[in-house]
């Protein structure tokens, strides 16, 4: 226990004495927690709409005011034809052409029917499918606005409507940053732990420092634990700065037990400490090391569930999910965080994060080798 | 000599094809000076590694202070001490923190910490760098240190590898000056080197070729034996017929 004293001892220094280590552990989580829940949000604003009136009537320009005023479109041109219209699409300069016909308020009210065109640049399919529907929604409401003008009121309401209701739970206003916040959490806390380890060790590598320690009688646990403990540490603390400005920038504060937070925070870093540690193993330089790590972060995060839903994934991916810790650890924050989840509803997610940290831990310290 | 504290019969380390170390077959005495000749990549640093527990022979036998190189390597590593050819102290703690923390993962008491490094900061005449980081001293110094801190539990035998590689030649000769105090207290050396002038201050040297020790005995004897004056041309006469390139 004495040898683990003074590896810790000298693991802590060299931390401290490492400025920008420090730096990145405390600034990191309150930048990005700043900058990412602003970034990633699917609500789509901004759509390029160009408008192609043939029509210069009363109603069509009520209609396009009505589309500007929604706030999610901005009109770039006004062009006197369809083709004139096309050219700002293929220059992408829009992504929707609305075209009014020659005749629309004329045959609105005298025949009760008018058709509209809308094409969309479909490239990015995110934008042109939002865009649409948007559009395609205000245009449904004028049309039950000019049909309150023109039909009279005890006709109208003949029609059957069903009327839905909805209500919102545990986040009550949609609003996307709580959802994120939680999530971008989960992943400072993962890469922070996973590239620290592996970095750590490799450079005792580079610089021939692990050798003199293998050359000593030290055991070999020992002087895992001994690199293990300072950055489960710094794990932690990155994990309350989070939560920190999660509650001071944002007011997201913890439904459920916050002792259940770091409960499973504490397994959940020893997995991913432990893949540090393993990847350390297999590399002789932190090049190596850095590009190992990128590859599965990148995994990691795009399969966790943070921007896109596991649900919708393809089944094939759904199981690659699985194997994916940071999955785990998303959607325990948001159970948590969001919904108050208690200790029986995470249950299973900390078993099978127990496992990785078991079995990632074992692997690299089968891996490690004082002697070969 | 005395008692036996390197023992090594037809030790061998095979990496595939490669045989690094071929059938080594060897005795050190203690409070010898052992020297370790061999042109780049002759297979030293691979004999050394196997001697210091680092790297498991593939076939021989060899005890080092009474050990078995196979089974008791744990043992070994409490009675050696080891300094590479690379600096391999910590460059960003202190002179007393790296002394600190290798005497602590020795074992050392507080007490023997505290004396320790106050007697090696003495002998060092390192007063002045004491708190100041290890990167900062000139390499001389450095491997000064380093000896130093290998000696920190008083091991039997002590393995330095090309410990005085880029140092100029006012501190290779305190260097040396070092290594003598210590053999004078019944410590084994043993050390490798490509200066022909430190191979003179050695009681016996060993000359491998191609993974083989091809000579061994003490300058004088070697000299006589090849009839040339100097060291230099005894390494020149067997390095000569090597076959590995570097």
């Amino acid at each position: 226990m004495k040898v683990i004293k003074f590896l810790l001892e000298k693991e802590f220094r060299q931390i401290f004495r490492n400025r920008s280590i420090l730096l990145l552990i405390m600034v990191m989580p309150v930048i990005q927690l700043i900058l990412l829940p602003l970034a990633a949000n699917y609500e789509v604003k901004n759509i390029n709409l160009s408008v192609v009136d043939h029509d210069h009537s009363s109603y069509s320009q009520k209609l396009i005011s009505k589309i500007t005023a929604s706030g999610y479109f901005k009109l770039t041109g006004y062009e006197q034809s369809y083709k004139d219209a096309f050219h700002l699409i293929e220059s992408d300069n829009a992504d929707l052409i609305l075209e009014i016909p020659n005749g629309f308020e004329r045959n609105l009210i005298r025949e009760d029917e008018q058709k509209l065109l809308v094409a969309v640049n479909a490239i990015n399919g995110v934008k042109a499918n939002l865009g649409g529907a948007y559009l395609a929604s205000i245009i449904r409401n004028y049309n039950t606005d000019i049909r309150f003008e023109l039909l009279p009121s005890e006709k109208f309401n003949q029609v059957p409507m069903i009327d839905i209701t909805s209500s919102n739970w545990f986040n009550p206003l949609l609003n996307y940053r709580v959802y994120m916040v939680p999530g971008i959490l989960a992943i400072l806390v993962t890469m922070i732990g996973g590239f620290l380890t592996a970095l750590n060790i490799v450079k005792e590598k580079e610089a021939g420092t692990i050798e003199q320690i293998n050359v000593t009688p030290i055991k070999k646990h020992h002087f895992i634990l001994g690199k293990l403990i300072p950055f489960w540490i710094l794990g932690n603390i990155v994990f309350i700065i989070g939560l920190l400005v999660s509650w001071l920038i944002y007011g997201i504060v913890p439904v459920g037990s916050l002792a259940l937070l770091f409960g499973f925070i504490a397994i959940y870093l020893l997995a991913v400490l432990g893949l540090g540690l393993l990847i350390s193993t297999f590399c002789d330089t932190q090049q190596q090391a850095m590009f190992i790590m990128f590859f599965f972060m990148m995994i990691f995060i795009l399969m966790g569930g943070l921007f896109t839903s596991i649900d919708s994934m393809p089944d094939w991916a759904k199981t690659v999910t699985r194997f994916n810790p940071v999955s785990y650890l998303i959607s325990v924050m948001r159970m948590v965080i969001l919904k108050g989840s208690s200790l029986s509803d995470v249950l299973p997610h900390l078993g099978v994060v127990a496992l990785f940290a078991i079995g990632l831990n074992g692997w690299a310290i089968l891996n490690y080798k004082k002697a070969n | 000599m005395s008692e036996t504290v390197i023992h090594a019969e037809n030790l061998t380390k095979r990496f595939g094809d490669f045989v690094a170390a071929n059938a080594l077959t060897l005795e050190v005495y203690k409070g010898e000076i052992f020297g370790f000749l061999g042109a780049n990549g002759a297979g030293k640093t691979t004999a050394m590694r196997m001697f210091c527990g680092l790297s498991i022979p593939t076939s021989g036998k060899a005890t080092i202070a009474g050990y078995d190189v196979y089974r008791q390597t744990d043992l070994i590593k409490k009675n050696i001490g080891y300094m590479s050819q690379k600096f391999s102290l910590y460059e960003d703690l202190t002179v007393l923190e790296n002394i600190r923390f290798f005497g602590g993962i020795y074992e050392l008491s507080n007490a023997q910490l505290k004396s320790k490094s106050d007697e090696l900061i003495t002998q060092l005449g390192l007063q002045h760098e004491a708190k100041k980081l290890v990167s900062g001293l000139p390499l001389g110094w450095k491997q000064k240190l380093s000896f130093s801190v290998a000696l920190l539990h008083q091991p039997k035998i002590v393995f330095l590898d090309e410990p005085t590689g880029g140092v100029d030649p006012v501190t290779r000769r305190q260097f040396w000056d070092l290594i003598y105090d210590a053999a004078d207290k019944g410590v084994t050396i043993f050390v490798t080197t490509h200066y022909m002038d430190e191979a003179e201050y050695c009681n016996r040297i060993s000359i491998m070729v191609d993974g083989k020790i091809e000579a061994l005995d003490s300058p004088g004897n070697l000299k006589k034996h090849f009839q040339v004056d100097s060291m230099h041309e005894v390494f020149y006469q067997l390095a000569r017929g090597a076959k590995r390139g570097e």
